[in-house]
């Protein structure tokens, strides 16, 4: 039955854009642990590069980056237009902000939008204005509104989503985080599971990420806790995955080695860790301050672990799990209760 | 030796008093507003904060200052657009946390901006226009130089430097004739874009002028150190960290602190960050690594960022909060081979990081408990209230 499943699961997404707007540097640094510095290293992309991403569990991105010199643009248009265009679950179209020409560049936009029309019309559209870094900030919004209601009109009736992004800050994290979340198979499970784990325990807040890429895979927060920082959970995948390029440095192992197996921090106001959960899953969790608070919550998670596995392992965990989970929840409280007795 | 031969002069130093007399109050009052005075009508106002004694300090309670000086613009081409050596770009990267790469949107400075930095110990940073001379008799020399600690002189490695070094070797001229004790930090600026071999052919070659020029002088000795720096990476941290070190008279103990620290608790390196600045205080007298400094400094990072996000003021926890908010942040990272990153809140601006084997950590009382006691020494040192 795995095996079933596991071959329904592979998405294609098409990252297309003129030549020079960053396509492949978003790539790397999205999926290959590059930093920002590092993609000036990177040469034209030549014709169509395939790469496969294995992201949490079953689920595959079959990522074609796709050259944007106009003598390739023309090529996947003409002649390969039935091969390019067809089963695409995402296509990521790249604006560079700095582009002289951006009418040329509609035009362009809207073949390859009418092509995917033609060819695959389920698939969802997302552009990317891109470089935002070299606008001065008090502009940014203005240009990228503009950009953007000229996008929505030239898009062949396909729904697109756009943002504003740059390899320099958090926010290709944030739009590439909404990209994948449109592509997880079962979400909504995790999500539950996720959101009865926080109650549990009593968290703040539990956050997924994935391994490799730290991108956000499903968060829950408490109720009532409205933390002013919208914009925090691309915030902490940044963060995290700078740091992790620091380590590699330090412990000078290759850069996609995990680097490290928990961050803990006791702050005055909360206290924080971030655990492997699965093997390709991360999970944040925030608590109360103190020490007991931070050691029951590290405790079930240890605990919840093989459940997540299950589920991010074969897709489906209900029926063995349910048990287990009242079980599991059983020991929870009695270890919360100790921890509380001992703090008195 | 050339201290010694050199301190009468400073002490008489006739024609400057003189120079300040014959001043019109007028003239006086214009020269304050243009060296941005607070208080311009009240020259001199009496400092408030209290630092300990520092070396070029006469009255022993002024805040140090660190003067930040470079090439001047060059003028003769209005239409090029003059290059800049950086020393704004290097006071916001440092002490104002600014994204190297925003640095680019910086205006020139006009005249001399003066920045507090309010830290373990508060000294003051002035930035000084490229485009004043202050070799101009207009210019108050004894109140710009008189207590300084530190001038850092920036040189643009990627431009032409000659005429920069000339100036920069009358300037230590003329320190080292009335100023003897003010350290010179030269620092070759802009040495990202540079490749290994030509940065350090550029070091030798400034480093040789200079030598050369003070020898000529007569001048041995003189306290001038170089250093290559980028904000581009921790280079200007790890500069500005030595240049800091020498002003702080402490520095032996803290180091005795931090060998005892470490040899009893198992740790293999440990460093005193000021946490807003990046810079480190002091470390024990282990080889200072260059990762082990950039991993603790990016460690810094990631904490002063969580602490950012979750760290907002919650409504209705005030009770509980009491209880613990006497309690200093801390933080382990365990790193996948084995090692563990440990950091710990000292005070309000400074913070400890440890690097040890996972061995170490199992004894986690001991560790706390010793950090406590260094916590304590280092109190008493700055004479600060634990609070």
């Amino acid at each position: 039955m795995d095996i079933i499943e596991k071959k329904g699961k592979k998405k294609k997404v098409l990252l297309m854009g003129k030549s020079g707007s960053g396509k492949s540097s978003m790539r790397s640094i999205v999926f290959s642990n590059y930093v920002a510095k590092d993609t000036r290293r990177l040469g034209a992309t030549i014709d169509v590069e395939h790469s496969h991403v294995k992201f949490l569990g079953n689920l595959t991105l079959n990522l074609w980056d796709c050259g944007g010199q106009d003598a390739f643009m023309e090529n996947y248009l003409q002649h390969q237009r039935d091969h390019v265009f067809a089963n695409v679950a995402v296509l990521i179209y790249v604006f560079d902000i700095e582009s002289r020409e951006f009418d040329r560049d509609l035009v362009t936009y809207s073949a390859v939008a009418r092509a995917l029309s033609e060819n695959s019309a389920g698939a969802r559209v997302f552009c990317l204005i891109h470089k935002m870094d070299l606008v001065q900030a008090e502009y940014r919004q203005k240009l990228f509104e503009e950009r953007s209601s000229l996008l929505k009109e030239r898009s062949e009736g396909f729904d697109i989503v756009v943002f504003a992004t740059s390899i320099w800050d958090e926010t290709l994290y944030r739009a590439w985080a909404s990209i994948i979340y449109t592509l997880i198979p079962n979400l909504s499970i995790i999500e539950t599971y996720l959101r009865r784990f926080a109650e549990i325990i009593e968290a703040e807040e539990v956050v997924l990420f994935e391994r490799t890429t730290f991108l956000v895979v499903c968060h829950v927060s408490q109720q009532g806790l409205g933390n002013p920082n919208d914009d925090r959970f691309e915030r902490i995948s940044n963060i995290i995955k700078t740091f992790k390029q620091s380590l590699s440095r330090f412990t000078s192992s290759p850069k996609s080695a995990p680097q490290f197996t928990e961050i803990e921090l006791r702050a005055p106001r909360f206290s924080l860790f971030i655990d492997r959960l699965t093997s390709n899953t991360y999970i944040l969790v925030v608590v109360k301050p103190g020490e007991s608070d931070l050691n029951t919550a590290k405790m079930n998670v240890k605990i919840a672990r093989e459940d997540f596995e299950r589920l991010d392992v074969t897709g489906d965990g209900k029926k063995p799990t349910r048990t287990r989970e009242s079980s599991s929840r059983m020991e929870l409280e009695a270890e919360d209760d100790a921890g509380r007795d001992a703090e008195y | 030796m050339a201290s010694l031969l050199t301190t009468p002069a400073r002490r008489e130093k006739p024609e400057e008093s003189g120079a300040w007399r014959n001043k019109t109050p007028a003239i006086l009052t214009l020269e304050r507003f243009m060296q941005d005075q607070t208080d311009p009508e009240n020259p001199n106002p009496s400092p408030k904060f209290h630092t300990g004694r520092l070396p070029n300090n006469r009255s022993g309670d002024g805040k140090p200052r660190l003067l930040l000086m470079g090439q001047r613009r060059q003028e003769a081409h209005p239409l090029i657009s003059p290059r800049r050596s950086g020393k704004s770009s290097i006071s916001s990267v440092v002490f104002h946390k600014m994204p190297p790469a925003e640095t680019l949107f910086l205006e020139s400075t006009a005249r001399i901006q003066k920045d507090a930095v309010h830290s373990f110990m508060d000294f003051q940073v002035w930035d000084f226009p490229g485009q004043l001379d202050f070799l101009d008799p207009a210019f108050d020399v004894d109140y710009i130089f008189g207590e300084i600690g530190a001038l850092i002189w920036v040189i643009d490695a990627q431009d032409e430097y000659l005429d920069a070094l000339m100036r920069l070797n009358n300037t230590i001229l003329l320190l080292q004739q009335h100023y003897p004790s003010i350290n010179i930090e030269v620092f070759i600026h802009k040495v990202d874009a540079l490749s290994e071999d030509y940065k350090f052919d550029i070091q030798r070659d400034i480093v040789q002028r200079t030598q050369d020029e003070l020898s000529d002088a007569g001048y041995e000795n003189a306290p001038v150190s170089f250093h290559l720096t980028s904000i581009y990476d921790h280079s200007i941290f790890e500069a500005f960290s030595k240049v800091i070190q020498k002003l702080i008279p402490q520095l032996p103990t803290l180091e005795g602190l931090l060998n005892i620290l470490c040899s009893n608790s198992g740790m293999e390196k440990a460093y005193i960050f000021d946490c807003i600045s990046k810079i480190y205080i002091a470390t024990d007298s282990s080889p200072v690594d260059m990762q082990s400094y950039e991993i603790c400094s990016d460690y810094i990072d990631v904490i002063v960022d969580v602490s950012e996000i979750y760290g907002w003021d919650r409504p209705g926890r005030a009770a509980e909060e009491a209880e613990c908010n006497d309690q200093e942040a801390e933080s382990v990272i365990r790193l996948q081979n084995g090692m563990i990153l440990y950091l710990k809140e000292i005070n309000k601006y400074l913070v400890l990081i440890c690097i040890m084997k996972e061995e170490s950590i199992k004894k986690k009382g001991l560790i706390d408990y010793n950090c406590g006691v260094f916590q304590d020494a280092l109190a008493q040192v700055f004479g600060l209230q634990r609070t």
